[in-house]
């Protein structure tokens, strides 16, 4: 009945984001034998997060999207701390989350890709959805608590799944496991990486209708990774597009998805499939390498914008492969990596 | 000109714990240089019907119906000539096709394989035929002599077509050709492969679970849902104008960018889809209909014309046949109570 | 144009967590949940043919050594006690025959068990506990802690078994503990590398990155999911340490390198009088063959139920 955002959108005028990334940096570096170190081979280092800040409002769900290889796991890690950056700061509520890990923990949970995995095949579906509340001591009836969170994430009634097994249970039901696992820490915010990629088209639905009720219920906020666009268009106020280690644009929903600013953004949406699909252009190559970022923009050795000549013609040609650049405002809260947008151009 | 026709295919594997119906009734017909795409989800059986084709099912299982490839019942055809049908008038790009390739052969021999065992050339002329196959899929021949490992998942998934097309069959069956690929990958090989259908005239079955892929590449489409066709018609009209509540859960998965009508309103079928050895009574998609009413429990209804060019098994519509009830036996439509009554 | 796609159907309102069936703590839980675990993989072995062979084999000798004093009189032991006659054949009155000192094969196989037995129990534990810190230590840290356990294991896995055992027994005090470390020592290298390859392996794992984003000590991950899951495979590994200890003592005592074989009989010292008093060349065989074939069968059985194990414990094992 109700705008369902009315109460959980964010005002510029609240107090400051509840999630803050400031340009972090992450990279893996390969390993090398002794030998070949011996005779100055250098390793190879993966930079898989090149430069990465966001802002997330309480209440507000943001997508992180993006191809394989761009980095947006390792971001999603990197807030959940399970990677520590190698430059730049999270910040949680003003805090750096590493100054307490454990604390932190408390209010931000993750929700994984694989509910198989995510789930200790030796343990039952309590003693899963237990785990986090005896790791952090909480006080309080354990079972009451299990059996809320499991019927929030939808499995009522929730004794009846008690002393199952993960394998005895569907896909469906092994991811609302692992959110009720998230969920009876009664955190602020939650990760999800992919959290339905794995599971069949049908039931992804419901799973996404789940975290929008949460979000609604109990104010959460979310940062949702994904692959697909289409998702982030059913669930996200924000999106922020990554390519190869850097947001490349990042502003709501409607406009990202609707009226892309950037070359990559547009390629991307030009791709998914649809009636009467033929003839769109469609990128060459594959995802790029982390271990060897082009220079200049990243993105011009695929930009249609620079093959077709038309980043000659009007002039920005030389910038695009030599001089590497950051997010700009393009639009009111829309912010683009694109020499077009200085030209008012769009891509 | 049919080239493929399957009729009342029933698929039925044995295990540890029972016999599992997989397939349970399938008809298809496929003409030459059309394209099928068969949709669903895990367990419905459209994986199972693709090894069906070429029988290549696990030793035991129960295969009933006609398979009747280019006027030959692949079910009854002799070992030495089945073996001489597979690959050379069908052939299957198979699921995780990435990790189906050898990984300590080179991709070369690995394509000109079939081509040297059906005899239609020797080694040294099936490794040329292999780089021209190649080329077409839009690699280098010279990546003839490389292993598996040094390509990435969207050239491993190029060769696989490649073989497949090795001996030029007529008919290629693609498992899930796409899934796990990037999207722009995606979009790369499926435009391939529509480049390739229509120069070499190939029949397609496509097989994946994204109804939006489909709608792309293929003339026409099936729905199934637990080891039946549930729905089946021209591509773009089944996914425009779903009939069968199933397809339209299916579609509403797959949202248009900028339909409004999406937009924070992720809608899905509660309940899972259900295990083959374990069905519903009546229409075994009755748990998770939006739209069940009474008679679905205990009536199972088979595919029928709902309109001129389109078939559903669904009782929404009115026209159809004899209907079946739970207990097989077949109940004439008019002898049923009107719904209403019937709780 | 696709035509409006109709919500489905509201849940149905959640029910009221009403009065439960079974009142159950966590802990009654817990208990159930590994109680049923345990019985599942008993039916399971049960249906092993080879793995209940092995256990009745193991389960007799077991039996055997428990119950040695009520089988055989301690005294039969004793050159002093011994009355029967020198080097005779199997008899009514000596079912296995005697030795060269009057004492009864058949009492000595039995009380040989003993020690045969405690040793290779002893020493195993001794591996498997070096062993599983090292592993799980070096798998689960990485870096230079695993680089420098896993470079003492390497040095110990290379050093071959007899010269270090000959070595130690040298100089230390020959007895059944310098035994069972000597074994232990050499046999922990194996079962550290097996080990770390399963902890590398587990550490991946999607669930153990989700306890650690839980907020899970290392502590809490290594004994609540790494342990658990490596686990079944020392316990297979184990299986088969036992009978290689077991042999290892055997071939000590031959060599007469374990403690003073005129108080402490086991297999390998019944072996070593049998060999040293020429029953291998002459016609003594009842003296030289029963404890041979003990040794054999009891290694037999555990490599038997190790078998079995596997075949359970390790899924890709398992027929289809």
């Amino acid at each position: 009945m109700n705008d369902p955002l009315a109460d959980v959108s964010p005002s510029p005028e609240a107090t400051g984001p509840l999630l803050e990334v400031r340009n972090i940096h992450v990279s893996f570096t390969g390993r090398i034998g002794l030998g070949a170190g011996l005779i100055g081979k250098k390793a190879t280092v993966a930079r898989a997060v090149d430069g990465v800040s966001l802002e997330l409002q309480k209440g507000e769900v943001l997508a992180l999207a993006g191809e394989s290889g761009c980095g947006k796991t390792t971001t999603a890690r990197a807030v959940m701390g399970l990677e520590r950056p190698n430059e730049g700061q999270i910040l949680y509520e003003g805090e750096p989350i590493w100054n307490d890990l454990r604390a932190y923990r408390r209010k931000v949970q993750m929700v994984f890709q694989d509910p198989t995995g995510a789930l200790n095949p030796r343990e039952t579906v309590y003693e899963s959805v237990a785990e986090g509340l005896r790791i952090h001591r909480v006080a309080g009836d354990e079972r009451t608590q299990v059996a809320e969170a499991l019927s929030s994430a939808g499995l009522r009634p929730p004794e009846r799944f008690f002393l199952n097994y993960p394998h005895e249970l569907s896909g469906g039901q092994r991811q609302r496991v692992v959110i009720a696992g998230a969920l009876v820490l009664e955190p602020h915010m939650i990760v999800a990486d992919e959290p339905v990629s794995n599971l069949d088209a049908s039931v992804r639905g419901e799973i996404l209708a789940l975290l929008m009720e949460l979000r609604r219920r109990l104010g959460l906020t979310i940062l949702i990774v994904t692959h697909d666009l289409g998702l982030a268009w059913m669930v996200a106020d924000r999106v922020a597009v990554m390519y190869l280690g850097r947001v490349v644009e990042i502003g709501p929903a409607e406009d990202v998805l609707i009226h892309p600013k950037h070359p990559y953004t547009k390629a991307l949406l030009d791709v998914v499939p649809e009636i009467g699909g033929a003839g769109r252009p469609i990128l060459t190559g594959e995802p790029p390498d982390p271990t060897r970022i082009p220079r200049g923009c990243r993105f011009h050795p695929r930009c249609p914008i620079v093959a077709s000549g038309r980043a000659q013609k009007l002039g920005i040609l030389g910038r695009c492969t030599d001089q590497d650049l950051a997010l700009e405002e393009a639009a009111r809260d829309h912010h683009v990596a694109c020499y077009l947008t200085e030209l008012g151009e769009e891509p | 000109m049919s080239l493929l026709s399957v009729k009342d295919l029933h698929v039925t594997y044995r295990t540890q714990a029972g016999a599992v119906p997989a397939v349970r009734g399938v008809g298809i017909e496929l003409s030459r240089g059309e394209v099928l795409g068969l949709a669903g989800e895990s367990g419905c059986g459209k994986s199972t019907i693709a090894g069906a084709i070429l029988r290549l099912l696990p030793k035991g299982t129960d295969v009933t119906g006609q398979v009747m490839l280019d006027n030959q019942n692949v079910l009854e055809l002799k070992p030495g000539r089945l073996r001489a049908v597979r690959w050379t008038e069908a052939s299957i790009v198979f699921q995780g096709a990435m990790h189906a390739l050898n990984p300590v052969q080179r991709i070369g021999d690995q394509i000109a394989e079939p081509i040297v065992l059906h005899g239609q050339a020797g080694e040294r002329e099936a490794l040329v035929r292999a780089g021209s196959l190649l080329e077409q899929v839009g690699l280098p021949a010279r990546r003839l002599k490389d292993y598996p490992h040094e390509l990435s998942g969207g050239q491993r998934q190029r060769v696989m077509i490649a073989m497949a097309l090795a001996c030029n069959p007529r008919l290629i069956i693609a498992d899930e050709p796409t899934t796990a690929l990037d999207v722009m990958v995606q979009a790369q090989v499926l435009r391939l492969l529509k480049e390739l259908q229509r120069e070499l005239g190939l029949a397609m079955i496509f097989i994946t679970h994204d109804l939006s892929v489909l709608v792309e590449t293929c003339d026409r489409l099936a729905v199934m849902y637990a080891g039946r066709v549930i729905e089946e018609g021209p591509a773009d009209v089944v996914f425009r104008q779903p009939a069968h509540p199933y397809t339209r859960a299916l579609s509403a998965a797959f949202p248009e960018i900028g339909d409004a009508r999406f937009r924070m309103r992720p809608s899905g079928l509660p309940g899972d889809p259900p295990y083959p050895a374990d069905l519903p009574t009546g229409c075994t998609f009755h748990p998770r209909c939006p739209q069940v009413f009474a008679p679905c429990s205990h009536v199972d209804p088979p595919l029928f014309d709902v309109s001129p060019e389109r078939r559903a098994a669904c009782l929404l519509f009115d026209g159809a046949p004899a209907t079946v009830n739970a207990a097989g036996g077949t109940v004439a439509k008019e002898d049923q109570p009107p719904a209403e009554e019937q709780r | 144009m696709k035509p409006t796609i109709e919500r489905p159907a509201p849940a149905p309102e959640p029910e009221p967590l009403g009065p439960l069936p079974i009142p159950k703590s966590a802990k009654a839980i817990a208990r159930t949940r590994r109680k049923e675990a345990a019985l599942r993989t008993w039916r399971q072995y049960r249906k092993s043919k080879m793995g209940m062979a092995g256990l009745g084999i193991l389960v007799f000798f077991v039996l055997v050594a428990i119950f040695a004093p009520l089988l055989a009189s301690r005294c039969e032991l004793s050159p002093t006690c011994a009355s029967g006659p020198i080097l005779s054949p199997p008899s009514w009155q000596y079912p296995l025959g005697t030795d060269d000192l009057g004492r009864s094969v058949l009492a000595l196989t039995i009380w040989g068990s003993r020690i045969s037995i405690i040793v290779g129990l002893a020493a195993t534990l001794i591996t498997v506990v070096i062993g599983t810190s090292f592993g799980l230590v070096a798998g689960y840290y990485g870096g230079w802690r695993e680089s420098g356990l896993m470079r003492i294991t390497d040095w110990f896995l290379v050093i071959p078994f007899l010269p270090l055992a000959i070595v130690l027994s040298v100089i230390l005090e020959p007895s059944l503990t310098t035994v069972i470390l000597v074994i232990g020592i050499t046999s922990w290298a194996s079962t550290a590398r097996v080990v770390r390859a399963q902890v590398l392996s587990l550490k991946t794992r999607t669930y153990v990155e989700r306890a650690r984003a839980l907020g899970a000590s290392h502590w809490h991950l290594m004994s609540r999911h790494i342990l658990p899951n490596v686990g079944p495979l020392i316990f297979a590994n184990t299986v088969l340490i036992v009978a290689v200890a077991i042999l290892s003592e055997t071939t000590l005592s031959f060599l007469n390198l374990g403690p003073d074989p005129t108080t402490n009989i086991s297999w390998g010292t019944i072996l070593e009088f049998a060999f040293g008093g020429g029953a291998a060349f002459s016609n003594n065989w009842w003296w030289i063959v029963p404890p041979g074939v003990a040794v054999v069968l009891v290694v037999l059985a555990f490599t038997m139920i190790g078998y079995a194990l596997d075949e359970i414990l390790n899924p890709k094992l398992r027929a289809r």
